[in-house]
């Protein structure tokens, strides 16, 4: 036998599982989307229709499919800086000579990641009270109006932002702690010998040797954020006036609250899309600062 | 087809016969006991092992397997069932969720049994529940429960603000409310109506005349006349500031804000009965009550929610399920029943007797079971009501106008119901 039919062998049963479990089901789902698959449709295959792209057409008709778009972009653009920046300071704190007891730090501000989010929603909708919430108290001493954070349209998006960074940064955090400390620390001695300061290192060095790692952590971090389902679900449902109802929680409620798989589908493939899309342009940026 | 389906039963049945007698023919042990698949959810499954034994005493040939579900997967585990074709022989199933199963064929209809029974005089029901579960002319389900919404009040702040019992009219119960919200200041309101609840609203819309589907539930009727006056109410309460613009989770306690006087009139279901008396504490017991719900200009009437027990038609134990359901139904199975969950009985002569008949605050709730009033019955009905919910919200936010927000449901609901109009169409053709 051949090397190569060797490694067809080996990878064979592989590929078929993936192909089974994972290539087949979104062929199906495409096909799904074509269709007008639903609870009547379930009783009786006669009642199904096939319908081309109307879905995509409703879809595209749709004022509250656009509102859950405008929602989950505004979650992506204020969620993901933040988040990168809070991953990035928690882990060059982490990577610093000043801070003490880094293991137990390192912990604590790894504890959000694996804590169950249904739990922790519980205590940030008591942080988040309007009436008896910590936030509103701690604003109340600065002098600040109360702020109706789940209550108010306007505020309850960057709520969820908040708990999002506050849940998610250390995950990012543990990935550039890492290529952090990948960084020679023979480049920053001679640095300091060159008489660049904290700024100047951080700029000239660590920054230009971690960009690998922070273009890599921002594409997943992008398309993770994409997927915003489990933060409104739990926290707003959706509300108030719909303004935390992101594109996946939305295809959730068509597909299995109302039962209307093949409208669900089409969602899906537009989301799938988007992601694609953006995760493209992040590479091409990337490869591109990184030629120049 | 319709021809094929019973004969295969009847061959099924008569071969699981033979089967049975097999080991009973030269085995020492006894036949195999008939075993009954029972979907039951939340605590009334876990009620269900205290009732059960005596069932399964006076069956030795019956043996009850209860699976628990959780309301919040029920029914996507229901849908399931009938799509993987694992569906159990009886389930408990909430009785607008009915519409749905009917329509994929799944419910067994349960008139021919319901006639041939003694234990079970569909007389004795209080009319709405039982209507609720007759689709088309055609029985599929026998009531368990009740589940509807009236009114919880603080009695004292009633009494302060000068009314010695609670309102029968909306306008009688709108002066009460804006007489209790001059006494609470601008931070307590008169009434809690969450806005992640589409209950409320679909109260207020049950209460008028006219339904809220139109022509054979093909159309959304939201732009009535019926709907609009509903729906004005409903936003008046917020504007005069009687209704604070909240959600329940943003609430975090509504009872320790009932006991707060934070409002003084609540909109909720029976379950909260058993709250109300646990976290409230003994010194406010005597300071809250409940009332029937208030009319545009009369005793109103209220949804008829609930769940009932029904038979899947692919079981082939369906004597035996009915006779475990006919064992539910009797009026003293029912009374224990209610103390193990609070539930509300369907049968009026379960309310004549033991702690129920005596407790003060089911007496509104009995009053108020003899005016239920059955939502439209079509499976897009959960649909259609949160589209209604959050039109609520946007007229309530002051995002729209009444005209508009109506005339947007409507739309949307029409476009929700454009598969069931063409599937009527066809049927119609054919």
């Amino acid at each position: 036998m051949n090397r190569a039919a060797a490694g067809w062998c080996f990878s064979l049963p592989a590929m078929l599982l993936i192909a089974m479990f994972f290539l087949l089901p979104v062929v199906a789902a495409l096909l799904l989307s074509f269709t007008d698959f639903d609870l009547y449709a379930l009783a009786d295959p006669a009642n199904l229709r096939l319908v081309g792209l109307d879905n995509y057409r409703k879809l595209l008709t749709t004022p509250i499919f656009w509102q859950a778009l405008g929602n989950t972009a505004w979650f992506v653009v204020l969620g993901v800086p933040l988040s990168l920046l809070a991953s990035l300071g928690a882990a060059l704190l982490l990577d610093s000579q000043l801070a003490r007891f880094k293991p137990l730090l390192r912990t604590a501000l790894f504890a959000p990641v694996v804590t169950t989010l249904v739990a922790v929603a519980l205590v940030w909708r008591y942080l988040f009270h309007a009436r008896y919430g910590l936030l509103n108290e701690l604003l109340a001493h600065l002098g600040v109006g109360a702020v109706d954070w789940l209550g108010d349209p306007d505020w309850a998006m960057p709520s969820i932002v908040l708990l999002a960074v506050w849940k998610n940064f250390g995950y990012n955090m543990i990935i550039l702690l890492a290529a952090l400390q990948a960084i020679p620390e023979d480049l920053y001695e001679a640095a300091r010998l060159e008489g660049a300061g904290t700024l100047g290192r951080l700029r000239h060095i660590t920054l230009p040797l971690l960009a690998p790692t922070l273009a890599l952590v921002g594409i997943v971090t992008v398309s993770g954020y994409f997927q915003l389902f489990t933060e409104p679900y739990v926290m707003t449902q959706g509300g108030p006036l719909q303004s935390t109802v992101s594109v996946l929680y939305y295809m959730f409620e068509q597909g299995f609250s109302y039962w209307k798989l093949g409208y669900a589908a089409s969602v899906a493939f537009v989301l799938f899309a988007l992601v694609l899309l953006f995760t493209a342009l992040q590479l091409r940026l990337t490869r591109r600062l990184g030629q120049s | 087809m319709a021809g094929l389906r019973p004969a295969l039963a009847q061959a099924n049945a008569a071969l699981a016969f033979a089967l049975a007698l097999l080991p009973g023919g030269c085995a020492r042990s006894p036949a195999q006991p008939e075993v009954l698949h029972f979907w039951a959810v939340g605590i009334e499954a876990e009620a269900l092992a205290d009732v059960l034994p005596e069932f399964e005493r006076t069956h030795p040939d019956v043996r009850i397997e209860v699976q628990q579900l959780a309301w919040t997967g029920a029914h996507e585990k229901l849908l399931t069932a009938v799509a993987g074709d694992a569906t159990p022989d009886l389930c408990q199933l909430g009785n607008t969720w009915i519409p749905e199963l009917v329509a994929l064929n799944a419910l067994e209809p349960l008139q021919a049994r319901v006639s041939g029974s003694v234990l079970i005089a569909p007389g004795d029901y209080f009319s709405g529940i039982w209507q609720s579960n007759v689709l088309d002319g055609v029985l599929y389900g026998v009531p368990w429960y009740i589940d509807t919404r009236l009114m919880f009040y603080r009695s004292d702040l009633l009494r302060a603000a000068g009314f010695d019992a609670p309102a029968t009219t909306w306008p009688e119960w709108l002066e009460q409310m804006q007489a209790i919200k001059r006494l609470g200041g601008p931070d307590r309101y008169a009434v809690l109506l969450p806005l992640n609840q589409f209950e409320p609203l679909q109260v207020l819309a049950l209460e008028q005349p006219e339904p809220m589907l139109r022509d054979g539930n093909r159309y959304g009727n939201f732009r009535s006349a019926s709907f609009r006056r509903a729906l004005a109410f409903y936003h008046s309460l917020f504007r005069q500031g009687l209704a604070p613009a909240l959600t329940e989770t943003q609430v975090s306690n509504v009872w320790n804000e009932f006991g707060r006087g934070y409002f003084a009139f609540y909109v909720s279901g029976p379950w909260n009965i058993e709250q109300f008396r646990r976290r409230l504490p003994p010194g406010q017991q005597q300071s809250w009550m409940t009332a029937p719900m208030p009319g545009p200009d009369g005793p109103g009437v209220s949804s008829a929610g609930g769940s009932s027990l029904v038979i899947f038609n692919r079981s082939r134990h369906k004597a035996s399920a009915f006779a475990l359901i006919e064992y539910l139904s009797q009026p003293a199975v029912q009374r224990r029943f209610h103390q193990l969950t609070g539930d509300l009985p369907p049968r009026r002569s379960t309310w004549q007797a033991g702690a129920i008949a005596a407790d003060a605050y089911s007496r509104a709730f009995r009053v108020q079971l003899e005016r239920l009033r059955a939502v439209p019955q079509v499976p897009e009905w959960e649909q259609i009501m949160q589209a209604m919910r959050t039109m609520g919200e946007r007229v309530v936010r002051g995002e729209q106008a009444e005209d508009e927000a109506t005339a947007q449901l409507d739309a949307e609901v029409d476009e929700m119901l454009a598969k069931r109009r063409w599937m009527l169409a066809r049927q119609a053709a054919t």
